[in-house]
């Protein structure tokens, strides 16, 4: 990393010229004074679009509050047709891999380019592992007609017992007709829910991807490191994001 | 009326536009496709929301043609409804949102503010190309029989009860959503971290101040209408949803939530009007704006106030008493404000030097249109009035005297005020005088008799109407072909100043602002070097001192 | 004037006589309303003048040629805190005085007669508790508060009457009332002020109001021979309600004598009001509003009965303060047939010449 002036902020105009001189590394953009004031702004602009991203999902959980709070009881069952084990385990996978990005982010700012490496690809691959197991989920829910709009079926939740396994363990009692129907609503908010979510992972491991590819030719670990740092705080919010899906979704019951 | 003026131009016959600058640096189209100029970004969404700007002025015309007549002659209905729909949600979010940001403020804002580019210049060109694709969707919803919705996409009826092209509608909107997000962001990124050396806070024009308040209602208000437009357009696909009562959904949060980002959206569009007029007042009375402070810290409280109303919009629509209280009270708090700009502009003219070049015109305009404007918001905010008027005609007019009286009167103010600036030439004077004072005319002429047609009761989006409203329809069509004109000729008139204007000079108003003290048109990189600013925002008496340096220098 | 053409003059006279610039004020509230209005007017003109004065004033007295040097000024707080508090002050007026219209409007009083309105797409369907029905017609007696009970039966709607300056919406799967007393006999319209779709403009009708004795015999001429409360009876024996709401010791669902008004208990320890909104949501989603003791068995009539049947229900359930007439209903369930459970638009059951004249768009 070259030496970093520090952007003048009260100097003379002469000052900023000889900064602006120095201070040239090929990843600092032309509009920009120093590598600091480039750092600076674009991870600012990430926090910023990351609150919009709470503002998106924000949307999204003010529809579930609602709709829970109306229609609780479908809420409950529905959520019982999840598979507490399969999200344990994709929580789990998630953490790890918010673990391992930032793994990624220190082996950059410390120029370990094999380590880097390494770390991106572990989320690369846990980010595919979320998504697989996502779709063993949603494959289960196909199955089992809980996909809303398409073929979906009542018959689990007016006629619990016609669900072995799940009665077995929940021993719920038939939801009346209209109340079994707003389980539909139930699985619509949770595939809107964990379906943009995905999206959002989705875009994450395209980037993870390009960033594998570009970390062998050895970018990242020249001292530029905020793109790094920026796709970390972007898969830590995705992360976050889950972190709140979770109990949403699958643990509306489990409550004191 | 100006036989006095603060113009000063260079000596026209040895005058040229300088060589380099940043429309003559490259050439062809791929140089302005790919460019990431924030200049050349800002020319690029001028010539577009122009073209969208005709577009719905073209389908305005249509409706006001209709309503010449009680009976719906002109057009069916249904065509009808498609018209207002489509004149809504193009003027909305392909005219208004973006028109002063993304071309003036894209322009002028990092000028302002003595940096280069805006902070994330990929970032800007990826938001004029969002743009275009929204139009796109928009021009192909068209194309294919268009939507009618209303600009509002009023659930159940916008889910469950019509044919028309809801979806495509839908994705525009949220696309051109991410458009305006991204410019909102790069705006305050770049005013939080791309200030030159010694521009603090206090010291950025009142336009910056405008456009950071405009920002934030974008980044944070947006996302809320995206989200809540995939899930209309979800609930029509899978039909399934959370707004449609026959299916256990709340019609009532489609309405909160649209409102949580439509309200703000009509700060959004006047924001950043509010802060051209606040250059374009203290330029044409030589003049620091009186009490900048608290003209700037307005815009911010009108930001966040304005975070905190929008349930104002569903007084009648079964929300508690309770509830409509609150809503009318800091419905109240955010008026205020807005009072508090219009006065401080009047004042600046106080012991001013006032001279009523074009922009001032619009400017001047704006100031009486703005108030009427706002006073009747007031009649909408109070509860008990709300009742009456809502839904009638008297929104209509309320909401185009601040979108056009206001907003587009402030866009033409900027437009005239930077065009030196934009384009090296200067628009001639005589005739955008009589343009600014035919648009003036023309618009009161349209707007006001739909106050009284609202009070008299007549429901807004109608076809058809009882026949004792027809002769106040017809004064409003008669006012809206004056404004037509009104609004042509500008287009005729700047664009032959293109070739035969006269050169401008770098700064034919005198302006103190930064972008002023620099080549027009600019550099691509703005400044030779970057700019040191040592004096207060608005200091005539500074440029004064400079101007004197520089003569005794040559 | 014979250098006008005619038919242009005739335009002109007919556009002169038809000129409104204000609409009627036909019930109590529209006064109370208007002078606010002026109010605010008023308010509006005053702080026009205002900065128009100023404006004019400043532009002439420092206009370049006179005024060539500018003085600067840095601002104010004196002033700036003037025009910050007078305008604060004028709006918290504005916002308590319509606040105290707005609760006067949307609080109807206790003794106010009940009219139900349905819109649908397009269409104003008006129910009087005599059994009266009209289309796009609203009569009314003037001198009288007459409450609206507006529910929506597809998309939002929203009922206006400018001339008496009230409004509400109409949403689907929700009540929702206002209340008006009209004071001058007349002929107003009505509009649908809520974009609803292809024929919106069209979804309008008057307002007839008539003296009380005018009313009355407005009420003779248009029955249908059925009341909302016999509709409503009728429908309650063919949906086999009596089945489990029959008021008998062993009966599967509560007794719903003089239910109406009363404070139920809910499973979960707390109360609710059985409002004309609870009993409607009771009918079509019942699961959603068990009373204690009562098992979840009654099966939704979502999708089987239209609004108005409903509405039919509710003042049959209303009306309902003895067992007596529960019985009586019980006995005659067997004479009717099985069929007739099924989702019969109420309105359709009186014979075609019972009618009123109101049906018959105007």
């Amino acid at each position: 990393m070259p030496d970093s002036p520090a952007i003048a902020s009260s100097g003379a105009a002469t000052a900023v010229e000889t900064a602006h001189a120095a201070a040239h590394p090929d990843y600092l953009r032309h509009h920009f004074e120093s590598v600091e004031q480039q750092a600076d702004t674009t991870n600012f602009a990430m926090w910023l679009f990351l609150l919009t991203e709470v503002m998106f999902f924000g949307g999204l959980f003010m529809a579930y509050l609602i709709m829970r709070n109306w229609y609780y009881p479908a809420f409950v069952e529905a959520s019982h047709h999840l598979s507490i084990f399969w999200g344990t385990t994709n929580t789990a996978v998630l953490i790890t891999s918010s673990f391992t990005m930032a793994m990624g982010v220190w082996c950059a700012e410390t120029r370990r380019k094999k380590g880097l490496l390494l770390s991106l690809i572990l989320t690369f691959c846990l980010g595919l592992v979320f998504l697989c197991i996502k779709g063993i989920e949603w494959h289960a829910e196909w199955v089992q007609h809980h996909v809303p709009g398409l073929h979906y079926s009542v018959e689990s939740f007016v006629n619990p017992a016609s669900d072995p396994e799940i009665y077995a363990e929940y021993h719920d009692r038939a939801l009346s007709p209209a109340m079994a129907l707003r389980t539909e609503m139930y699985f619509f908010l949770y595939f809107a829910m964990t379906g943009m979510h995905a999206l959002h992972m989705i875009v994450g491991i395209s980037i993870l991807g390009f960033m594998i590819l570009r970390a062998r030719a050895g970018s990242y670990t020249n001292g530029h490191v905020t793109f790094v740092e920026n796709v970390g705080l972007y898969w830590h919010f995705v992360d976050i994001i889950w972190i709140f899906l979770f109990p949403l979704l699958y643990l509306v019951s489990r409550h004191g | 009326m100006s036989t006095s003026t603060i113009v000063r131009l260079p000596d026209q016959s040895t005058a040229r536009i300088p060589r380099m600058n940043f429309l003559s640096r490259e050439n062809g189209l791929l140089s302005w496709l790919l460019t990431s100029d924030h200049k050349r970004i800002a020319i690029l969404y001028l010539i577009s929301i122009t073209f969208f700007f005709f577009v719905g002025g073209a389908l305005a015309g249509l409706i006001r043609l209709e309503l010449l007549t009680p009976q719906s002659d002109l057009m069916a209905t249904d065509t009808y409804n498609k018209v207002f729909t489509m004149h809504g949600l193009i003027m909305i979010f392909f005219f208004l949102v973006p028109s002063v940001p993304a071309t003036i403020g894209n322009f002028v804002l990092p000028m302002m503010v003595g940096a280069k580019d805006l902070a994330l210049p990929k970032i800007n060109l990826l938001s004029w190309y969002l743009y275009i694709v929204a139009g796109g969707l928009m021009l192909y919803t068209m194309a294919v029989g268009g939507v009618d919705t209303g600009w509002t996409f009023t659930t159940p009826l916008s889910t469950h009860y019509l044919n028309t092209h809801v979806i495509s509608a839908g994705l525009a909107v949220f696309v051109a959503g991410f458009s305006s997000i991204f410019t909102g962001l790069n705006f305050i990124v770049t005013i939080h971290k791309m200030r030159c050396p010694g521009m603090t806070w206090f010291r950025l024009p009142l336009f910056v101040w405008a456009h950071y308040a405009a920002s934030l209602l974008m980044v944070l208000g947006t996302p809320v209408l995206a989200i809540t437009l995939v899930l209309v357009v979800l609930e029509r696909t899978v039909h399934i949803g959370v707004f449609d009562p026959a299916l256990g959904g709340d019609p009532l949060l489609f309405q909160h939530l649209f409102w949580f980002y439509s309200h703000p959206a009509v700060y959004i569009m006047i924001l950043p009007g509010m802060g051209v007029i606040s250059e374009v007042i203290s330029t044409f009375s030589r003049k620091r704006v009186f009490g900048y402070t608290a003209v700037a810290f307005s815009s911010v409280a009108i930001a966040v106030f304005g975070f905190f109303v929008w349930a104002h919009h569903m007084f009648i629509m079964g929300i508690s008493n309770y509830a409509a209280l609150v809503f009318s009270l800091l419905t109240m708090l955010v008026a205020v404000p807005s009072a508090i700009k219009i006065f401080n502009w009047s004042f600046t003219l106080y012991k001013g030097s006032i001279t009523f070049e074009t922009p001032m015109l619009y400017a001047i305009g704006f100031l009486g249109l703005f108030t009427i404007g706002g006073m009747t918001g007031v009649f909408l905010g109070t509860a008990g009035t709300d009742i009456h008027l809502t839904e009638t005609y008297f929104v209509v007019a309320h909401f185009h005297f601040v979108m056009v009286g206001g907003m587009l009167m402030a866009f033409l103010a900027g437009i005239h005020f930077w065009w030196p600036k934009i384009t090296g030439r200067m628009y001639p004077e005589k005739i955008s005088q009589l343009a600014a004072v035919v648009t003036f005319i023309g618009f009161n002429l349209t707007f006001f008799p739909q106050f009284i047609l609202g009070m008299l009761g007549m429901p807004r989006r109608y076809a058809s109407y009882p026949p004792e409203f027809q002769i106040l329809n017809v004064f409003s069509t008669a006012g809206a072909t004056v404004l037509g004109v009104g609004y042509l000729l500008p287009v005729l008139y700047l664009t032959w100043s293109l070739k035969y204007g006269k050169i401008a000079g770098n700064n034919p108003w005198q302006a103190t602002g930064l972008e002023w003290q620099t080549q027009s048109p600019p550099l691509t990189e703005n400044f030779t070097r970057i700019p040191i600013m040592d004096h207060e925002a608005y200091d005539y008496e500074w440029l004064e001192n400079q101007q004197q340096k520089e003569v005794a220098s040559a | 004037m014979s250098h006008i053409s005619p038919v242009l003059w005739q335009y002109l006279v007919k556009w002169l006589t038809n000129f409104a610039l204000f609409p009627p004020e036909a019930s109590k509230i529209a006064p109370q309303m208007d002078a606010l209005f002026f109010f605010m007017v008023l308010v509006s003109l005053v702080g026009l003048t205002i900065v128009v004065l100023l404006i004019t004033a400043f532009s002439i007295l420092y206009r370049k040629e006179r005024h060539p040097v500018a003085e600067q000024i840095e601002g104010s707080t004196l002033l700036e805190a003037t025009w910050t508090i007078i305008p604060l002050g004028l709006f918290l007026i504005m916002f308590v005085w319509g606040a105290l219209i707005y609760f006067r409007v949307y609080t109807p009083p206790a003794n106010a007669m009940n009219v139900y309105v349905v819109g649908k797409q397009w269409m104003w369907k008006v129910e009087h508790a005599g059994g009266q029905h009209e289309i796009n017609a609203l009569h009314i007696p003037a001198g009288r508060p007459i409450q609206l009970t507006l529910i929506s039966q597809d998309v939002f709607h929203s009922f206006s009457i400018p001339a008496f300056r009230v409004k509400r919406e109409a949403i689907p799967g929700r009540y929702t009332t206002v209340w008006f007393e009209a004071t001058q006999p007349g002929t107003y319209h009505f509009f649908c002020t809520q974009y609803c779709g292809t024929e919106h403009s069209h979804m309008t009708g008057d307002v007839v109001v008539m003296t009380p004795d005018g009313y009355k015999k407005w009420l003779a001429e248009s029955t249908s021979g059925m009341s909302l409360a016999q509709n409503g009876e009728r429908l309650f024996a063919s949906l086999s309600c009596t089945a489990c709401h029959n008021d008998r010791a062993d009966a599967r669902g509560p007794s719903l004598v003089n239910v109406y008004g009363s404070r139920l208990p809910l499973p979960n320890g707390g109360t609710v009001v059985a409002d004309d909104a609870f009993l409607r949501e009771a009918i079509l989603d019942p699961s959603q509003h068990l009373t204690q003791g009562f098992a979840p068995i009654m099966p939704t009539y979502q999708g089987q009965i239209s609004e108005d049947g409903v509405i039919s229900l509710v003042e049959f359930i209303k009306g309902l303060h003895s067992g007596y007439r529960l019985q009586q209903t019980l006995t005659t369930t067997t004479l009717l047939p099985e069929s007739e459970g099924k989702a019969v638009p109420v309105r359709q059951a009186p014979p075609q010449s019972h009618l009123a004249k109101g049906w018959v768009k105007p």
